[in-house]
């Protein structure tokens, strides 16, 4: 099944005002529907493309195409119907009294009629556990509660495709994990996401394919996989894969695949070398 | 070895912000020793008063913030609710996530003198101790440079050394490296390594990041419902997997492995660093290399 494609850009290039040119030329395709990471150090360009993709930033040459038109056209309201932006700090984005009012903000902007407003702002309250801080203000709540209420508020509006930059970072491990599982499941529902991340044990666990940047260029687009496994390209890029995936990547020569992603995958492997020892053992003992 | 910090029965609310005035105790009753020359981390879920915690080291809480305090902070032998927060200073640097909301000044030499003018040190010593803090951390040619046009290591690094030249024998440092990309982790964690291997000071480092604690730390503090759960080597609270996940907590990935091989194979392994992982599970003859050489 080839899925339709969703997000390209072709020769983008983009300088910031007196700064060296951050985009050198991008060409990329994300189909419809794919879950990819943005990785690379502070500094590559991973914002500043993610910012092409609302309309928040516009090619000094070359073109942004959703579904296939470009977005030259289209004003950043309009675009805000298809692509949802979920900002690093969420105290860039959060401005509304209560956490409520936040939320509706959108489909509302979005034209939608109240009714949908209300049954859209109730679900995403629901679903990112808001309940009890609904009419707080969100200024008096922890950096994890305000973080989850900026993507709420951008769920709310339903967007077909959905950027998040650096949604986990400055969340503990149980809030982490629990906001990935969101994200997974609007994945499955077939929304199309690119998240921009540092945390590779995020990436390894949870996001299929993965872009690699550096410089203002994209060095790869592959399966996470693949990517994990690729050392020369990690160390040019200065990427740290996971730990589980570095101790398989040394431990090949012992007969352990090259591209092991998290621990239940090493555990089941490594048994399956031991298991293989034994049988080889018993079988010498026979002869 | 003597110890440097004392906290007993240590509990703390802020000000109340709601009309009722309900007092909410972020810390409880904290009791903790930390020895000269320890290098120490704090973990905690998100809001379970870990900076708190920092601040209750310089003094900034409570002779700052106001609130409710009960139980007592010594820091080299001084009770920080007798001692104003400049002599305090004068012992114990916080170093605070955000290197941003610590940067203010318009160069990076200004940015380290500040401090040290407000103790009223005589030019020349400013200037020997800028010139000493910015070797220790690496950012000796970066003296007359704007903090502004730093990258986020290096602006961190500057953070660091602007504490350091207060000559403290305690740095506390409050996720100091959350906003950092890997290669700006990796500066600041080798700085501050050096500043406990060659300096000797004592370290209190509050931090997500298993894998970085189990490598530098001698011990980890486990802060969890407003008191002490754990206080022990890296490899004690790693292998407490149960523990740590129902608090909300990360572990090294080679800590987990450990568990996992453990409850299948039978076996006692403690990791909590790749090296051990990797001798451990390919030495005494448990695996056979396939390719020589």
């Amino acid at each position: 099944m080839s899925k339709s494609v969703c997000l390209e850009t072709r020769e983008l290039k983009f300088s910031y005002p007196d700064g060296p040119t951050a985009l050198h030329g991008i060409s990329l395709d994300v189909k419809r529907g794919d879950f990819v990471a943005v990785i690379g150090q502070n500094g590559s360009g991973k914002t500043t493309l993610a910012k092409h993709f609302n309309g928040l930033l516009r090619p000094d040459a070359g073109k942004v195409c959703l579904f296939g038109e470009d977005i030259a056209s289209r004003n950043v309201s309009q675009l805000a119907q298809d692509v949802g932006y979920v900002f690093q700090n969420p105290d860039h984005q959060i401005f509304s009294a209560t956490v409520r009012e936040e939320i509706d903000f959108g489909p509302r902007n979005l034209g939608c009629s109240n009714d949908k407003v209300d049954r859209r702002t109730e679900e995403a309250i629901e679903y990112f556990g808001l309940g009890n801080f609904a009419d707080c203000q969100p200024a008096v709540l922890g950096f994890g509660l305000r973080r989850k209420v900026s993507i709420a508020a951008v769920y709310a509006m339903k967007t077909p495709v959905l950027i998040l930059d650096e949604p986990t970072s400055g969340l503990d491990l149980k809030s982490t994990n629990e906001l990935m599982a969101v994200i997974s499941e609007l994945h499955r529902l077939e929304h199309t996401i690119i998240l921009i991340t540092h945390d590779m044990r995020v990436v390894a666990e949870y996001v299929p394919h993965c872009m690699v940047m550096r410089g203002g260029e994209i060095l790869a687009h592959d399966e996470t996989r693949e990517i994990f496994k690729n050392s020369e390209l990690l160390l040019e890029t200065q990427i740290a894969v996971p730990q589980i995936s570095e101790l398989g990547n040394r431990m090949t020569p012992y007969g352990m695949p090259d591209d092991v992603l998290t621990v239940p995958e090493f555990a089941d492997e490594y048994s399956r070398i031991l298991s293989g020892l034994e049988e080889g053992k018993k079988s010498a003992d026979r002869r | 070895m003597s110890e440097i910090v004392r906290i007993d029965g240590l509990g703390y609310a802020y000000p109340p912000i709601d009309l009722d005035g309900r007092r909410e105790w972020v810390l409880r009753d904290i009791n903790l020793e930390i020895h000269a020359g320890e290098f120490v981390s704090i973990m905690g879920a998100t809001g379970v008063g870990k900076t708190t915690l920092c601040l209750a080291l310089n003094g900034i809480v409570p002779n700052s913030t106001g609130g409710t305090i009960r139980g007592d902070v010594y820091i080299d032998g001084l009770n920080t609710k007798r001692h104003p927060v400049s002599d305090l200073a004068q012992h114990v640097g916080v170093v605070f996530q955000e290197p941003e909301t610590q940067l203010f000044n318009v160069s990076v030499e200004a940015e380290i003198a500040f401090g040290l003018e407000s103790l009223g040190l005589p030019a020349i010593e400013i200037g020997e101790r800028i010139t000493w803090a910015l070797s220790v951390v690496g950012m000796t040619e970066f003296r007359q440079r704007s903090p502004f046009k730093l990258s986020g290591g290096q602006k961190q690094r500057v953070a660091i050394a602007s504490i350091l030249a207060m000559a403290p024998k305690i740095l506390v440092l409050d996720e100091p490296t959350a906003s950092l990309d890997p290669v700006g982790k990796t500066e600041v964690f080798s700085i501050v390594r050096e500043l406990r291997q060659k300096h000797g000071i004592t370290i209190v480092m509050v931090e997500h990041e298993s894998e970085r604690i189990a490598e530098f730390s001698d011990r980890v503090i486990v802060l969890g419902n407003g008191t002490v759960q754990m206080a022990s080597s890296p490899a004690d609270v790693f292998s407490k997997v149960n523990e740590m996940r129902t608090l909300g907590l990360s572990i090294p990935q080679v800590s987990e492995l450990a568990d996992r091989l453990n409850r299948t194979n039978n076996t006692e392994y403690v990791f909590t660093q790749l090296e051990e992982a990797y001798s451990e599970l390919t030495g005494s003859g448990n695996l056979v290399r396939r390719i020589s050489g």
